[in-house]
């Protein structure tokens, strides 16, 4: 519909749609048939949709903190749109957790919950570092959820399926971006290098957490290993960089993300994530 | 409800040849983020059928986090009640996934005139790990001068579906739909 000025376009009557930002937006699962395949737990389905979903929301929200923060524009727009991506699937997987649970909605989920029923892993969490480090991040995590969601494609559960065969399309795309600057700071400068080097060494402690098979898991992350591997050490060889030799993060008594003992970034990154949606519960805007 | 759409869906219960299907009401729907294409055009409308007065319409989304989704869902919503459809249900089809060569020719030459170079054919899944592509995607054609041949500025651009590409003829910048 024409208009002449932005507040006419904001203001016009009955096109509150024209709104892509805010609250209130429609379920994003709206006409898919929600019910739970025969012979599986609900409650199972509900949990591992909540782990794929907070990895996906959390590594989106710090994703979109380099906007303004990125070291060129076209790379401002890249983790931009990572992260969008990233923020589409969470919808997706909280939506079908709570359609699972029978509890609560994408909103609540996102917002209402406390650190400890985060069930994402800590790699995601960890705070912003510098563009080396989040390219490190983005190139571990890509490789390794792009792995476990191709295994989903075949899930028994028809919505997890039809999520993972989207998703599997964008971290593609995600990967590739990292791995080609993964090669370009690796195989730059000796300073790029030393950059990215410290960067891979930085999160390499919290890999090992990322194949550690937990209860309730429908693909088994263990068995991913092999394809992960050979994803990194492909990407390392061109970029002349090696895999760090890290001792993994420590856990509480076998416990880590997946069971909702995160590290000190998480409760900062909650704080400002879910502050305005907790100070004035139900609004919209 | 008005006289005018009470009289339209009479009309339309006796099978009149010149009430609008909704067929062709949906498929005019625009997609938001380009303008210049139908949601017929971009291939995302995967259904309509009309079971008396009662519509329902298939979308599928291109990407997960597409925010054109809400609108395009309201708009499918609001221009078949305006052409006296009251009973609209529009639902989201995540299988089989979109994939750009669901972009009509139609859509391709649309895309092409307004500077936005359409996409090559969608790369073929081969069961297996999906493999890294380092280098280049196949070559994209200059949508202004017709160099067959130009330069990948960045894989991700403005909206989701997009990329940037620098032509070396012309010296333009441009957009493509990312193949997919």
């Amino acid at each position: 519909m024409p208009f002449d000025n932005a507040y006419e376009a904001i203001t016009e009557e009955n096109d509150h749609t024209k709104w892509a930002f805010g609250t209130g937006f429609d379920d994003p699962l709206a006409g898919v048939d929600p019910s739970v395949p025969d012979g599986m737990d609900a409650a199972d389905l509900a949990t591992y949709s909540l782990m794929l979903g907070d990895d996906a929301l959390i590594m989106s929200h710090r994703l979109s903190e380099w906007c303004t923060n990125a070291p060129e524009l076209e790379d401002e727009v890249a983790l931009a749109n990572v992260a969008l991506d990233l923020l589409g699937q969470a919808r997706l997987l909280l939506t079908r957790a709570a359609q699972a649970s029978g509890a609560g909605d994408e909103d609540t989920l996102a917002y209402l919950r406390d650190e400890r029923a985060f069930r994402n892993v800590r790699l995601v969490e960890l705070a912003r570092g510098d563009f080396a480090h989040e390219i490190a991040r983005l190139l571990v995590f890509s490789t390794w959820r792009l792995a476990l969601l191709e295994r989903l494609v075949d899930s028994p559960d028809p919505v997890l399926a039809a999520i993972a065969t989207k998703a599997v399309k964008e971290l593609t795309y995600h990967r590739d971006y990292a791995a080609g600057w993964t090669i370009r700071l690796g195989d730059g400068t000796d300073y790029s290098h030393e950059r990215i080097a410290a960067g891979l060494a930085a999160i390499w402690p919290y890999t090992a957490e990322l194949f550690t098979p937990h209860p309730v898991e429908l693909v088994d992350p263990s068995r991913v290993r092999t394809e992960f591997d050979a994803v990194i050490a492909s990407v390392l060889d061109a970029a002349g960089l090696s895999v760090p030799d890290a001792t993994p993060m420590a856990t509480v008594s076998g416990r880590s993300g997946r069971d909702g003992l995160h590290t000190e970034a998480m409760g900062y990154l909650l704080a400002e994530m879910q502050s305005v949606a907790r100070a004035n519960p139900g609004a919209t805007w | 409800m008005s006289e005018h759409r009470s009289e339209r869906q009479r009309a339309r219960s006796g099978a009149s040849s010149s009430t609008v299907s909704a067929r062709t009401v949906a498929e005019g729907v625009r997609d938001p983020e380009l303008p210049m294409l139908t949601i017929a055009d971009l291939g995302i409308l995967r259904d309509v059928v009309e079971d008396g007065a009662h519509v329902t319409v298939d979308i599928t989304p291109t990407y997960s986090g597409c925010p054109a989704m809400g609108a395009i869902r309201a708009d499918v919503t609001r221009r078949l009640r305006d052409a006296g459809y009251a009973d609209v249900d529009v639902r989201t089809v995540l299988r089989p996934a979109w994939t750009t060569d669901w972009i009509t020719a139609d859509g391709r030459r649309k895309l092409a005139e307004h500077g936005i170079a359409p996409p090559s054919a969608a790369p073929t899944r081969n069961p297996g790990p999906v493999p890294l592509t380092l280098g280049r995607r196949g070559p994209v054609a200059c949508p202004r001068c017709g160099e067959p041949d130009t330069v990948e500025v960045s894989r991700f651009g403005a909206t989701a579906c997009k990329a940037l590409h620098r032509c070396p003829a012309c010296g333009e910048p441009f957009e493509t739909v990312k193949a997919i």
